[in-house]
């Protein structure tokens, strides 16, 4: 069993994008915060805080997950992907391509946990409705599209990759 | 938006799990899957001086059927359970309700577990159980007890565990479950939590006429709430009627004490449970209705 006193630090294992890293961190340190303040991965964004807007999502062990809602101690021998990984990927420039295309997004703040969502989604859901990419993207807010652009774009990417297969 | 310091323990097996329990119950707390608990701790409604992070016993993360009784374990991913063949075969209702948990982004981490020991009075799986008998399956140093889902949650977010007990799985009993279901739900935005919620479980014979009628309402009191027998007696042995739904809902909600906050008023609440009782009561009938006629 590990443990951990409250003002001390636990090492952990993990792999972020593809890279290893075993650091030490405070039992209370959110993941979100853990990314973005010890990794310097600032492209996970951080909205509520309490599960809600999404804007915080990343991937686990192929899963996409509120990152604001889990502590960094528990990725401790887990993979983990965040946005940064994701643009050096080819689906990753499927979906920036059809973000672009179809506008959408605007200031960009719910993007990068769309997309993460979007990962998962497409990897499970090879003909994916309307209805069902609604459905995955109420887990997100977003306050600028209106997000007709970002179904639309979902859907394109699906379509494409459905094509190919 | 930080939670305050604790001491982290990761247990890796239910033994481990207990002792940390015995030792710290009164001043810790469970962490499961955390997708109510996590947001309690960073708005700070809640300090803990230690946290039991489950996640890593994995012996209770499982899904199995043993003598017609659905098994279930504490840690199972929400997910999981939408995932499940078993459940997608022996219970459509739980199959249907799990759509409405939160999002699919918060039921790859949410448990089955960490939800009924939440006992939220409007959340889906603690209303789900309820009506389908289940029993609550607890567990500490001393002793294994079961309880039945009825006598389990006491008020809001309160049940009848002690501070070194564990839920470790859900037992639902899988024969003889009614043909006709149906869970309908009214949130703000479809995932969030439900302003009220109803579902119902229904036989009917050849002749159409209903034989066997359950009902239950989150949202609407301090607990979700099962139909007494009593209430439900009008329409047993006929067809549905508008009426006598009407007459079942004002008896059933008779003694519902729902409160107002800013996302609805206590009349609002009470208004859409009537609406909702009578949704669902017409789609178990429909649903039992084409199980029954014979090919
Ligand atoms: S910051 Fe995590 S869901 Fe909003
Ligand atoms: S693009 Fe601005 S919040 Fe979505």
């Amino acid at each position: 069993m590990q443990q951990v006193k409250s003002n001390e630090k636990m090492t952990i294992n993990t792999k972020v994008n593809d890279k290893s890293y075993e650091v030490d961190v405070e039992p209370r340190k959110l993941l979100s915060d853990f990314l973005r303040e010890d990794l310097g991965l600032t492209g996970t964004h951080v909205g509520c805080e309490h599960g809600v807007c999404g804007a915080c999502t990343i991937m686990i062990d192929g899963h996409a997950i509120r990152s604001c809602l889990m502590f960094a101690v528990q990725i401790d021998g887990s993979e983990v992907e965040t946005i940064e990984g994701l643009q050096k990927k080819e689906l990753g420039l499927e979906l920036k391509e059809a973000f672009s295309k179809h506008h959408a997004l605007q200031c960009g703040f719910c993007t990068a946990g769309i997309l993460m969502s979007a990962v998962e989604f497409l990897y499970e859901e090879n003909h994916p409705t309307e209805k069902e990419t609604r459905e995955m993207l109420s887990g997100h807010l977003c306050r600028c599209t209106g997000y007709e652009g970002i179904v639309s774009a979902i859907q394109e990417v699906a379509e494409k990759n459905n094509e190919g297969r | 938006m930080k939670p305050s310091k604790f001491d982290y323990y990761r247990p890796q097996t239910l033994e481990e799990t207990l002792n940390l329990l015995a030792n710290y119950g009164d001043e810790g707390k469970i962490l499961a899957g955390g997708q109510s608990f996590i947001p309690i701790l960073n708005m700070r409604m809640s300090e803990v001086d230690c946290l039991i992070d489950i996640n890593n016993v994995k012996d209770l993360d499982y899904i199995k059927i043993e003598e017609d009784i659905l098994k279930i374990g504490t840690l199972t991913r929400q997910r999981s359970l939408e995932q499940s063949d078993l459940v997608f075969d022996k219970l459509p209702l739980l199959r249907e309700t799990c759509e409405f948990i939160g999002h699919q982004q918060t039921r790859n981490r949410g448990t089955v577990g960490g939800s009924v020991v939440h006992a939220d009075p409007s959340a889906e799986l603690p209303l789900v159980f309820l009506i389908l008998g289940g029993k609550a399956i607890i567990q500490s140093e001393i002793e294994t007890r079961e309880t039945e889902l009825n006598d389990f949650f006491l008020t809001y977010l309160t049940t009848d565990m002690m501070p070194d007990e564990l839920l470790t799985s859900i037992h639902v009993p899988i024969s003889d479950v009614p043909t006709g279901y149906a869970f309908e739900e009214i949130s703000r935005r479809h995932g969030d939590f439900a302003l009220v919620s109803a579902v119902c479980l229904m036989n009917r014979n050849i002749s159409g006429k209903i034989t066997d009628l359950r009902l239950a309402i989150g949202g609407v009191d301090a607990v979700p709430m099962l139909a007494d027998e009593e209430d439900l007696k009008p329409l047993i042995g006929k067809h549905i009627e508008e009426e006598i739904i009407d007459e079942i809902a004002e008896s059933v909600l008779e003694m519902a004490e729902p409160d107002g906050d800013l996302h609805a008023s206590a009349e609002y609440r009470m208004h859409i449970a009537k609406v909702l009782i009578k949704k669902v009561m017409k789609k178990a009938y429909l649903r039992a209705e084409r199980k029954e006629v014979p090919n």
